[in-house]
């Protein structure tokens, strides 16, 4: 059996768990066996909905101790139901909770672990291939499970959810789980924003800018795109925007599906960050910037004339769809 | 109180990547290796400005798994601040393999805090932290951004999609460090003739049965090469966004 942990920060399921839900069904559609998710905590939301996704049921330890991440509590708990259930392959997303626990996971079930996993598995008879990118986005490795029971950890935007079934029953599962020794004392989220990680459309810009009371034009585009803001490590550096928007190698590294850069030439450990996105477009005003070497689609220009431009022809696509 | 920081050794970050012909191996060839920037930067710098913070009695200990070529790296911990230095004589062939070595190491020497980056800059899994943290039995708190101890009590912020938690826990734990812990220490000279004279020793390795093994290596497909559009034209990269690249 395939088992899904599938997350919900706040009671909400996510993106990211409907991700991981359809890789754990295709994967387990190839293994020939049953994939079933798993939700934790009190306040879980319309948890049946992962059935659509293609859990045949979802399992749920409905108990308050889980409602905070501790990676004790929470890899104790998918442990003791992943045996419980006899799960020979577990999935979690490659997420701030997913990083927190899979390791975890894979010493208490001794078990092969490949993390930030962005294909499906080639089955090899008791092994499973898995490709992941390493090196920065640099290159990719091929690591095979060898071991019975084996956990993967799948990248945001690998798989697209694919919500073709019907809803599933929920059954309460009950563990024991010991105490917590991690107190969160406060979670800040900045609200009506789709963070970083999960952003299908990022809309990014560096020193090109000039300064800080230019970005307005910047948040217009992303603001029509539906897409979220990001920056480069001198942005964020010199204050002109805040540290969560820092896309690159010490900053968040993303995988959205159109990646737009803005007045960033492109060092090598901004691409470092941002190089397995699925299209990038660069503006920049200089023909040589490096990042024209990773675009798919490039514009030399004055980026105060073109972004406005940009944002123009977007609302016009927009008004004829 | 005593901390532990594990360093890795990695390939400089604009290091080209290349492979063995069949992709089984890295080639290492004319690579520069370096430590690793979120060990270095943030884990191995926050614990040695809190032990010197504490003053004499307390310790920073640098651990590598490695081979002795790895003592370059293991030197420069020394001369940013960490007082001694452990490692384990070994080829790091995974991060299951590699945590297991520091656990059973660790396990003997009762460290406060084990420190490490949130991730290498080369395999970029994230999974030795965590590894280590259930080997020794003790919480893990990943992507810390900010780390103050009180006492015993250690305040901490991390990052999580699209915000921040805030956080609160005893020693002993483990934490992995993402910028915002510490700022970059260029070693001084005094600190890098100290460091000649630091301790450090060389311990085996335990054995370890690998749940995972690697197949190959390749690289990813070269770029087609930047598509040019006309600055006056952006209805055009609009149009070439949704039915040449659907993407919107």
């Amino acid at each position: 059996m395939v088992l899904v942990f599938a997350e919900s920060p706040n009671g909400q399921l996510k993106k990211s768990a409907f991700e991981a839900v359809t890789y754990g069904k295709k994967t387990a559609d190839t293994l020939g066996v049953a994939c079933v998710a798993l939700v934790l905590g009190s306040n879980v939301k319309d948890a049946a909905a992962l059935g659509t996704y293609g859990a045949s049921k979802v399992l749920h330890v409905n108990d308050a101790a889980l409602d905070q991440l501790d990676s004790q509590t929470y890899s104790n708990a998918i442990a003791a139901v992943a045996q419980q259930q006899g799960a020979t392959v577990v999935i979690l997303s490659h997420t701030s909770t997913g990083k927190a626990i899979a390791g975890r996971l894979s010493v208490k079930l001794s078990a092969g672990l490949i993390s930030g996993a962005n294909a499906l598995p080639e089955v090899n008879g008791a092994q499973l291939t898995v490709k992941k990118p390493v090196f920065s986005g640099k290159a990719f490795a091929e690591l095979a499970l060898t071991s019975p029971v084996k956990i993967i950890s799948l990248m945001g935007n690998a798989v697209k959810p694919e919500a073709t079934g019907s809803s599933a029953s929920v059954e309460a599962v009950s563990v024991s789980i010991p105490a917590g020794r991690i107190k969160v004392k406060s979670v800040k989220r900045q609200e009506g924003i789709v963070p970083l990680p999960e952003a299908e459309v990022v809309v990014s810009a560096g020193r090109g800018m000039k300064g800080p009371e230019n970005w307005g034009m910047v948040e217009e585009l992303a603001t029509e795109m539906g897409a979220t803001t990001a920056c480069s490590r001198p942005v964020a550096d010199s204050h002109w925007r805040p540290h969560h928007e820092h896309v690159g190698q010490t900053g968040i590294a993303i995988r959205p599906n159109l990646y737009i850069a803005i007045g960033i030439s492109g060092a090598i450990q901004h691409l470092a960050g941002v190089n397995t996105s699925k299209v990038i477009v660069v503006i920049n005003k200089d023909p040589e910037a490096p990042f024209f070497k990773a675009a798919d689609y490039g514009v030399v220009g004055d980026l105060f004339e073109v972004v406005p431009r940009l944002t123009e022809a977007y609302k016009k696509f927009k008004a004829t769809r | 109180m005593k901390f532990l920081v594990c360093i890795s050794q990695t390939p400089d970050t604009t290091s080209k990547i290349s492979f063995s012909g069949d992709g089984a191996e890295f080639n290492a060839a004319g690579v520069q290796f370096i430590m690793n920037p979120y060990d270095e930067w943030y884990a191995l710098v926050r614990a040695c400005e809190i032990r010197e913070a504490l003053g004499d009695g307390h310790k920073v200990v640098a651990v590598n798994v490695g081979p002795a070529a790895n003592e370059t790296t293991i030197r420069k911990a020394l001369a940013i601040g960490a007082d001694e230095a452990v490692r384990i004589d070994a080829e790091p062939t995974s991060a299951a393999f590699v945590a297991k070595q520091i656990a059973d190491y660790a396990a003997k020497e009762n460290f406060d805090i084990v420190f490490l980056g949130k991730e290498t800059i080369d395999y970029n899994g994230s999974e030795v932290g965590a590894m280590v943290a259930e080997h020794l039995d003790l919480p893990f708190v990943s992507y810390a951004s900010k780390l103050d101890l009180n006492g015993n009590t250690a305040t901490l912020e991390r990052d999580i999609e699209g915000g921040v938690e805030e956080l609160e826990v005893n020693t002993p734990f483990v934490v992995s460090a993402a910028k915002g812990m510490a700022e970059q220490r260029i070693p001084n000279m005094r600190g890098i003739m100290m460091a000649r004279s630091k301790p450090l020793t060389v311990v085996p390795a335990v054995a370890f049965d690998e749940p995972a093994k690697s197949v190959r290596f390749t690289l990813p497909p070269a770029k087609a090469g930047v598509k040019l559009i006309d600055p006056e034209n952006m209805d055009e990269l609009v149009r070439l966004l949704h039915e040449e690249a659907k993407i919107i």
